[in-house]
């Protein structure tokens, strides 16, 4: 049971605060011998797997480290295009790391703000008058619970899809950021976090809701 | 107030009177830095709106309440919760219009004026508590009930009673479908 991230949107869909706490990565590292039986192309500034997917290897991982040099965007550690370099047979056998590529803190930012938006659409669309937006959005490997104050911020946490007491995490996480944020009379409102008590605090309350399982103490 | 399980129970309050104390220290401090009784109480209520800003979420996060439907309820939360929450005493709630957007506040107790008997002659317009009228101003704010919030009678002028008026600004239908 685990609890991946959570996130902090202020009223303007700004993110001012995230925290991954565990990403279960799953690289995988084999060796290939030329020809490449999988399919690369480039995509935003990565090389990612298009096709042939085996092993672990998913359609999306990014190349993430070449021969255990990790790969800067679409340049190997050297500075040569790593698709040219792929398709050299002089250069195999070649040892490739796989995976999920983390996100940048813009590539976050962005999302935060999209996620933003979209809350504010579900309410709209909704049949319902006067419904809240998203609260919950379930996929095969996490669950999104996304909880907005009266006030306007948003807290949003990922977590395992079995993992239970989310509500009572996400509360708990308005009590501290209630204390530890806006007690703090140097922490300007809708600004980015950088409270020491408001992380220690937060990781705290994520270790306790992950503890009690999926046996949650009633979410 | 409830708080989770996980938090430890904090027990040691702070002497009331120290906190009576440290506003009426604040108040002599900006009676001595500004002549007008007008320049205090503004001053005062700027204090406040940024301490209601914040004490807001603090509020909602500990009592859980949901969103008020009305200004009255509104009124009555005010009352009822968040000044018992606080400063531990409950005033009543009269509903002074017709039209449902005023409302007042009647103190019968309040802290803040435990050692205060009456304002001096030349500070004959002081609002001392005019720091509340500025908390209430700034919690409603960040609720997006823009209010406005003053005293309408002081025991400390020599009313009666001390009751602190609030006039909501905005009708209700604009609300409608927001969040």
């Amino acid at each position: 049971m685990a609890i991946f991230s959570v996130y902090v949107v202020n009223k303007a869909g700004g993110l001012i605060y995230q925290l991954d706490h565990y990403a279960p990565r799953a690289d995988t590292e084999k060796t290939f011998s030329f020809p490449l039986d999988l399919v690369l192309r480039p995509h935003d500034e990565r090389v990612v797997v298009a096709f042939g997917q085996r092993d672990g290897i998913r359609v999306g991982h990014a190349v993430l480290a070449i021969n255990g040099a990790e790969v800067n965007g679409r340049l190997t550690a050297d500075g040569k295009d790593v698709l040219e370099f792929l398709g050299n047979p002089a250069n195999y056998p070649v040892s490739i790391r796989f995976g999920r590529h983390r996100l940048s803190s813009n590539e976050k930012l962005m999302l935060a703000s999209m996620f933003h938006s979209l809350f504010a659409i579900g309410s709209q669309l909704s049949p319902e008058v006067g419904s809240s937006g998203i609260e919950m959005l379930e996929t095969d490997t996490f669950k999104l619970h996304c909880f907005q104050t009266l006030t306007g911020i948003k807290f949003m946490v990922l977590a395992d899809p079995r993992q239970t007491g989310i509500d009572a995490l996400l509360r708990k996480i308005y009590e501290i950021y209630s204390d530890f944020a806006l007690k703090n009379p140097f922490y300007s409102l809708e600004m980015p976090i950088r409270c020491e008590l408001f992380d220690q605090n937060l990781k705290l309350a994520l270790e306790v809701a992950e503890k009690a399982g999926p046996f949650g103490p009633g979410s | 107030m409830s708080r989770s399980p996980g938090r430890k129970q904090e027990n040691d309050k702070i002497s009331r009177e120290l906190f009576v104390l440290t506003y009426g220290a604040l108040v002599a401090q900006l009676c001595k830095d500004y002549e007008k009784d007008e320049d205090v109480n503004t001053c005062l209520d700027r204090m406040g709106y940024g301490i209601g800003i914040r004490l807001i979420d603090d509020f909602l996060a500990r009592s859980g309440v949901k969103k008020c439907r009305s200004y009255s309820e509104t009124a009555d939360m005010i009352a009822q919760v968040a000044f018992k929450m606080y400063l531990g005493v409950t005033p009543s709630v009269i509903c002074s219009s017709a039209a449902g957007n005023e409302f007042s506040l009647i103190l019968d107790k309040n802290p803040l004026v435990d050692f205060v008997e009456e304002l001096p002659a030349e500070r004959a317009s002081l609002c001392y508590c005019n720091l509340l009228c500025g908390v209430i101003r700034g919690a409603l704010e960040m609720v997006h009930l823009a209010a406005e919030v003053t005293f309408l009678q002081d025991r400390l002028k020599g009313d009666a009673v001390t009751e602190i008026g609030i006039t909501f600004l905005r009708k209700p239908e604009d609300r409608k479908h927001k969040r």
